[in-house]
């Protein structure tokens, strides 16, 4: 069952497209039910088929094909770093290594406690704030450097946004 | 430097606002068109005129492009923007977005008008959120106070733009993957013909262009396309954003005129960082073919003057790679980049991009076979031209440019196993 949150988005999105087009509206379906319960589960992908009003398939076809929707529960801060080449010149391999030490995680995985997730993401349009990651789709933090990284982790421990920018 | 034109309002504190936007004679392009009922045949000429290129990488001349949509279709045109930048290297579309969003509405409503559209769609990529919610903003914004919705400034010319966000897609880049996209299907990209023009979104006549490429009409609808031509060089119209990143020591984006050297350029970015030797520049997004940075440091940044050097100007993205460089790991980055985004719908493209990842991946793991290097190209010569859409040539060129100019660097490693640098 969707929320009355999640439903009303989806009706604010729906406004934006033709009347006889209400797929064009699942892709934002599927985000607003991600960041409210933190991934997408098959009976999610129901729900979001039976109010849209398109087959099942169709939405699973759309939530397999994007790289940001997250099928399975990826903690509460999901941090997806960028590996492209841009990131890589910048040192992004020291990055990643940092965060895995720091959190204790590999790529995939999330820290005993749920807490965070560690994802690896493509090229976020961003390249000239190598490296990179995003905190929950939402946030892009830049420029990171060991120190920035411990910082941000800091504030989202203590329930903060994280990273300042 | 001259004035900025797109970056006009980037020394105020919130550049984005449509206040700020109005001190820098924001809208009077609109309002200048809708005033004097300027003739879309008019307008159309003056882009031609401007020699405005589109600016998300193909370079397709904008104003032949406007011209192909059908003026007297009776029912449901669409404009479309592109901002789905994920072209690694490209981040300066993301700069207009968050810093000057009403250009990019204004020329976008220019263009409607032009070519009698009066819905819009905005494609914004995934991992910039906070750059959609800028566009949100923005739009609302210029609805309230009349430059977007029904009876823009007093005229009965109706336009409404929305912003549709990507979720993690490079493909959607892609024209006709992205409308697939906003019609909530999987961006896997449409045989072509027909064309957008014709069978675009919703099957309606649709024309979709680059963010920069939209924020570009306004000046030229000032100040006439002939002086927006001229601020370039031949072939190569007007002023260009470029993003510089990698090896430098001020990475970022920056407004110049078509045909800046690379050299000065590479100034406004601080040089290679740490005093380091050039090696290696990638001129226009990383399916563009890399350049050795001595042929770079003589040219300049417009479609010719690249093309003759055996790359392409792209989307002008600039990734600059120092002395430090092992250019088989670079290629096996991006091989791998083109094997994940590959949208599996052609067989050359699904299959052959996962060869090249896994045999760049070996030769780099010290596992390549002395046959790989002509494997490597044998395959490119099977994928580039052969598929839906230039995905499968964007996977092909870098890696046809990486052996045309650093071969014994892969010959080093399959024989040392080991890198050279």
């Amino acid at each position: 069952m969707l929320s009355d949150q999640i439903q009303a988005n989806i009706e604010r999105e729906l406004k934006k497209y033709p009347a006889d087009q209400r797929q064009s509206a699942v892709m934002a379906a599927l985000r607003f039910v991600q960041d409210e319960k933190g991934w997408i589960a098959p009976e999610d992908m129901a729900d979001i088929a039976a109010y849209i009003g398109m087959p099942q398939m169709a939405v699973f076809e759309v939530a397999t094909f994007y790289h940001m929707y997250k099928l399975k529960p990826m903690g509460e801060y999901t941090l997806t770093v960028c590996t492209n080449l841009s990131c890589q010149l910048s040192g992004v391999n020291e990055t990643l290594l940092h965060l895995k030490n720091k959190l204790g995680i590999g790529l995939g995985e999330i820290t005993a406690d749920g807490k965070f997730g560690l994802r690896e993401g493509e090229c976020m349009g961003a390249c000239v704030d190598a490296p990179m990651f995003t905190i929950n789709n939402k946030k892009l933090c830049g420029r990171l450097t060991g120190e920035k990284i411990d910082q941000i982790l800091a504030e989202l421990s203590a329930g903060g946004q994280g990273g300042k920018q | 430097m001259s004035t900025p034109i797109i970056f006009n309002t980037l020394h105020f504190d919130q550049p984005w606002t449509l206040e700020n936007y109005l001190k820098v004679g924001g809208y009077k392009a609109l309002r200048k068109v809708l005033a004097e009922k300027m003739l879309p045949e008019a307008i159309i000429a003056e882009v031609k005129a401007s020699g405005l290129r589109g600016r998300g990488g193909a370079g397709f001349p904008t104003g032949l492009k406007w011209s192909f949509m059908p003026r007297n279709y009776q029912g449901d045109k669409y404009l479309v923007c592109n901002s789905d930048e994920g072209e690694p290297g490209t981040c300066k579309d993301r700069d207009i977005l968050r810093y000057n969003p009403h250009m990019l509405i204004e020329g976008m409503a220019i263009a409607a008008y032009t070519m009698s559209v009066k819905t819009g769609y905005n494609y914004i990529h995934g991992e910039i959120f906070e750059a959609y919610e800028r566009m949100e903003a923005a739009c609302e914004e210029a609805r309230k106070a009349g430059y977007l919705g029904q009876n823009i400034l007093g005229s009965d010319f109706e336009f409404d733009l929305h912003n549709h966000l990507g979720y993690g897609a490079y493909v959607c880049g892609e024209e006709t993957a992205l409308l697939e996209s906003i019609e909530g299907k999987k961006g896997q990209p449409r045989f072509k013909p027909p064309f957008p023009a014709t069978f675009g979104l919703y099957g309606k006549p649709t024309t979709i262009n680059n963010t920069e490429t939209f924020a570009s009409i306004p000046y030229i609808i000032n100040n006439g396309g002939q002086q927006f031509a001229d601020l370039g060089v031949p072939n190569s119209g007007g002023i260009k954003l470029f993003s510089v990143s990698g090896h430098v020591n001020n990475p970022g984006n920056f407004e110049v005129p078509m045909g800046t050297p690379f050299k000065t350029l590479l100034e406004m970015a601080g040089g290679v960082r740490g005093g380091n030797k050039l090696k290696a520049v990638i001129p226009g997004g990383s399916s563009m073919p890399v350049l050795p940075g001595e042929i770079m440091m003589d040219l300049n940044m417009d479609f010719d003057s690249i093309q003759k050097a055996g790359s392409y100007l792209g989307t002008g993205a600039i990734i600059v790679m120092d002395e430090t460089t092992c250019m088989v790991k670079a290629l096996e980055r991006l091989s791998y980049f083109y094997f994940e985004e590959s949208c599996g719908q052609c067989t050359p493209c699904r299959e052959g991009t996962g060869w090249l990842y896994r045999i760049v991946h070996r030769i780099e793991h010290g596992e390549g076979r002395p046959e790989d290097l002509d494997l490597l190209l044998d395959l490119c010569n099977n994928i580039a031209g052969r598929t839906i859409c230039a995905l499968g040539d964007a996977a092909a060129w870098p890696v046809q440019g990486f052996l045309k100019h650093y071969r014994k660097e892969f010959e080093y490693h399959i024989e040392h196993k080991r890198c050279l640098v």
